[in-house]
């Protein structure tokens, strides 16, 4: 640039600084979508492709599944509970009691207890697997996989991201019930509801597809937490700060992804 | 006679920053080379360019002869079970006990029955100075010496060919660090096997070494016997086995 006076030299750069600055802000993002890409797909062909380990998966199956129940369960419970009371206090000016049930179970299965199981998953398991595999990632525990011939791919990445996959349904299928259940306490014994016919409301409502569409997003979402959580670990920068960012990302970037992909979801599922 | 291993015109660079600029380097089958040379010089990632964990943005580095940058899958795999390595802070899986750290790459990297994996382990224990009761513990329940015993009795579990030793005497008290040295040594006499070891500490250095390079500046300027380290005349060399403030090597 050989503009003679400073004035005019910002003059002219301004607008070249201005398109830069985004141009280097969206070939970042598009570089970061690009890397978390390719790095999902070389996850999943590692699922799918032998060496296994069987011993791993079952141990994140349990990780992953069994020890988030009663968080899973405690979150279904309240829930379902609130939604009772909130709606009875509404639908009370219009004289629509009846169709409290019909709305608990449906807001359950198709919307709270996956998106809500897979925020709490995201904070509990998502942070734990970044932050394990981010000191691995930092205390070189995952070259010495590779030096000891074990390809961290298959060993530490494929084992829980088909555990999220699988293990978030079940947890959302008891979460339903749990959640239908709150309600079901809240209306009959808070709210003088009747025993049969709340229950007879709540089964005439219920279609297999709002469970089923809620179980499918379960799955989404526990892979994108697991995936999450090994990408961000796995790409950890050096020391006690750059774990610390891993665990933060992975379950910012779960929790927002969850979000998002639960919108496409039910469109591609109800309309 | 071909070189065990041999790098040729290495290069790696991370953005703007140059980390190897050309490496020239072989050794032959059953000697112990030591590279020296400052923090940042590239030791560390010349390493793991040969193991593949970094890839190299050019060059040629060969085992027994064969290229074996850009191997993918089983070849890779099997390249892979020539080596052992002991890594800086020994990097034992802290979720694995002892034993089983020390058998990871025969049960998990080649399929051997655990059985058969932990008498072997339980030996490799024996052989680096501990008891087998050591085999039960969690590595976290270790000193910083025994956890460096335990990462070389898992380098050197697979009887390998090749073993890399990566800065090991850091942080281990002059007489737990010559303690080390010795087992190097004698494991790697007893395997018959090629050494290649970064350190900057130099007594290790002396004590573990057939051959010294020195890295510097992402390349080695200078390669010769342990004998010849004192009569180098090389000003880089005399600066830095001195451990010297002022010379040829600025300050950073």
């Amino acid at each position: 640039m050989t503009a003679s006076t400073p004035d005019t030299s910002t003059f002219i750069t301004a607008p070249f600084q201005l398109c830069r600055n985004t141009g280097a802000g969206l070939l970042g993002l598009f570089e970061k979508i690009g890397t978390l890409s390719l790095f999902a797909l070389r996850a999943v062909a590692h699922c799918f492709l032998p060496r296994w380990f069987p011993a791993q998966f079952l141990r994140q199956l349990i990780d992953i599944g069994y020890y988030s129940l009663p968080v899973v369960g405690m979150t279904a419970l309240f829930t379902g509970m609130v939604l009772a009371l909130q709606s009875y206090t509404g639908f009370t000016r219009f004289n629509a009691e009846s169709a409290i049930a019909g709305v608990v179970v449906l807001s359950v299965t198709r919307e709270l207890a996956p998106v809500l199981a897979g925020l709490m998953v995201a904070g509990r398991v998502g942070a734990a697997i970044a932050a394990e595999i981010g000191t691995m990632r930092v205390t070189e525990q995952i070259d010495a996989l590779t030096t000891l011939s074990v390809n961290p791919f298959k060993y530490l990445i494929a084992p829980r991201l088909m555990a999220g996959t699988l293990m978030l349904p079940l947890l959302v299928l008891i979460g339903d019930v749990i959640g239908v259940f709150g309600g079901y306490v809240v209306a009959i014994y808070k709210l003088g509801f009747s025993p049969n016919s709340y229950l007879s409301q709540t089964w005439d409502i219920l279609e297999t597809m709002d469970v089923v569409s809620g179980l499918v997003k379960a799955g989404a979402f526990g892979f994108i937490v697991a995936l999450m959580g090994c990408y961000h670990g796995f790409n950890s920068a050096r020391g006690a700060q750059g774990v610390g960012a891993a665990t933060t990302n992975a379950v910012v970037s779960s929790s927002i992804l969850i979000l998002i992909f639960n919108y496409i979801l039910t469109q591609v599922f109800f309309s | 006679m071909t070189p065990k291993l041999e790098l040729n015109a290495v290069r790696k660079s991370f953005g703007p920053k140059k980390v190897l600029n050309g490496i020239d380097l072989a050794i032959q089958p059953g000697r112990s080379l030591v590279v020296i040379g400052g923090s940042g010089t590239g030791k560390s990632v010349m390493i793991k360019s040969v193991l593949g964990i970094v890839q190299p943005d050019s060059g040629s580095i060969r085992i027994d002869g064969e290229e074996v940058t850009g191997l993918r899958g089983k070849n890779r795999d099997a390249m892979l079970r020539k080596f052992g390595m002991l890594f800086q802070g020994g990097a034992l899986f802290d979720s694995l006990k002892v034993w089983e750290n020390v058998a990871f790459g025969l049960v998990q990297g080649r399929g051997m029955n655990r059985k058969d994996a932990r008498e072997i382990a339980v030996e490799k224990i024996r052989a680096v100075g501990l008891s087998p009761d050591v085999g039960d513990l969690l590595p976290a329940e270790l000193s910083g010496g025994m956890q460096k015993r335990v990462g070389l009795a898992r380098a050197i579990a697979a009887s390998p060919e090749i073993i890399f030793f990566d800065e090991p005497t850091t942080g281990l008290d002059p007489i737990m660090a010559d303690v080390i040295n010795d087992l190097i040594v004698k494991s790697v006499k007893q395997l018959g096997a090629t050494a290649l070891s970064i350190t900057h500490d130099m007594a290790s250095a002396r004590k573990i070494a057939d051959d010294v390079a020195m890295i510097y500046d992402g390349k080695i300027i200078w390669h010769g016997p342990v004998g010849d380290l004192d009569n180098s005349g090389n000003d880089y060399v005399d600066q830095f086995i001195h451990g010297r403030a002022e010379g040829p090597i600025g300050r950073i």
